[in-house]
């Protein structure tokens, strides 16, 4: 699942990755340490090998599609999808999408949300792979991984530039039937 | 054509031909400019993307401030290449850290734009990225956080600029780039 797992262990690019990622605490409410991804967004270095890495696990995966999740995977997936040749598809929050759309919803900690995608962005049989900055619960991965199969993808991967290790004790047992891939090996957040 | 050459580079007919018109959305009357069709096709999206690095890599930019959400999906892969840093031009309390924040007016009230306290600094160069201009609010905006903190806007960049509404005027003499015009 993680990086090290994935074969990844002693990349030396990761260490710059993990040090240019800032760790706001009580964000956006107290007890929560937020990752910032914005602080590796301005060391070129880091941001250009967190996509490289993607890149270079992606490419020869026959991926037509990636797939990003508002606002934060429009940071990472572009530059990826450019990169292996595949069409971009953001997922998006409810009544941003102009054309018809698909709708899910998920689960948050107080309510539920909703993600779309537009009608006919991607066709059946087509190899998908999902990106956002992070992952906690998988709520909105899972969210993401429904609609891309209610059109008849295959979504190949989730990938994650952080993956939070424990969320209040547990990781959402429903991303367990789809490989999942994090560059970042964050700890335990108490 | 707002890129002041005399001929049209021929990759702009596939980029234009791409992008989508929603009529009366979000509202009755509205014809929107929907960019996602020409993300599904890689040529006219790649094609964008060079033609914004082909005229920005030789400029010594070191910032390409974005704008949520369409900015975001332009910026990033523009600032890899040219080798600047992105810059999330965000709505309110999106940001974590401390921000600094422009309030700019909407057709009705107003709303507010951050960035991140740090993000730049006094001296760089930069550019602002938008898909694209309408009245040209939300860009003044971002233009404005930036040159608070001392930062030269070089140039705001567009996919599409919307005829009729003033948007080039409301930046005044800052240089706007487009690709397409649309009315």
């Amino acid at each position: 699942m993680f990086a090290a797992e994935n074969g990844l262990k002693g990349d030396p690019r990761l260490q710059g990755i993990s040090e240019a990622i800032r760790v706001v605490p009580h964000f956006p409410k107290p007890g929560i340490m937020f990752q910032d991804i914005t602080t590796l967004l301005l060391d070129h270095k880091a941001f250009k090998d967190t996509v490289d890495i993607f890149v270079d696990r992606y490419r020869d995966m026959d991926i037509s599609v990636v797939a990003g999740v508002e606002a934060r995977g429009f940071m990472f997936g572009p530059a990826i999808a450019l990169a292996i040749g595949a069409k971009f598809v953001p997922l998006r929050k409810p009544r941003k999408l102009p054309g018809k759309v698909i709708s899910e919803a998920y689960e948050l900690e107080y309510g539920t949300d909703c993600l779309e995608m537009h009608v006919g962005a991607v066709e059946r049989g087509e190899r998908a792979i999902v990106i956002d900055d992070l992952v906690a619960t998988g709520g909105t991965l899972s969210a993401a991984i429904r609609l891309l199969e209610r059109s008849e993808a295959e979504v190949v991967e989730c990938a994650c530039v952080i993956g939070l290790r424990e969320v209040k004790g547990q990781l959402r047992i429903a991303v367990e039937y789809r490989s999942l891939s994090m560059n970042m090996l964050r700890h335990r957040l108490t | 054509m707002a890129t002041g050459d005399e001929q049209q580079d021929p990759r702009i007919a596939g980029i234009s031909s791409a992008i989508r018109v929603i009529p009366n959305f979000p509202k009755p009357g509205i014809m929107f400019q929907d960019i996602t069709t020409m993300l599904l096709d890689t040529k006219a999206f790649k094609d964008t993307i060079d033609l914004f690095v082909e005229r920005y890599r030789d400029k010594n930019i070191s910032v390409v401030a974005g704008v949520e959400a369409r900015g975001f999906i332009f910026g990033p892969p523009i600032a890899l290449a040219i080798g600047a840093k992105f810059v999330p031009m965000r709505k309110p309390n999106k940001l974590p850290g401390e921000v600094i924040s422009e309030e700019y007016s909407l057709e009705y009230g107003t709303d507010k734009m951050e960035m991140h306290v740090g993000a730049v600094e006094a001296g760089e160069r930069a550019l602002v990225i938008d898909d694209l201009i309408a009245t040209g609010g939300t860009l003044c905006a971002a233009v404005k956080l930036l040159e608070r903190v001392g930062v030269n806007v070089v140039e705001c960049a567009c996919v599409i600029e919307l005829l009729g509404l003033k948007g080039r005027e409301r930046l005044g003499d800052r240089p706007l780039f487009v690709l397409v015009n649309a009315t």
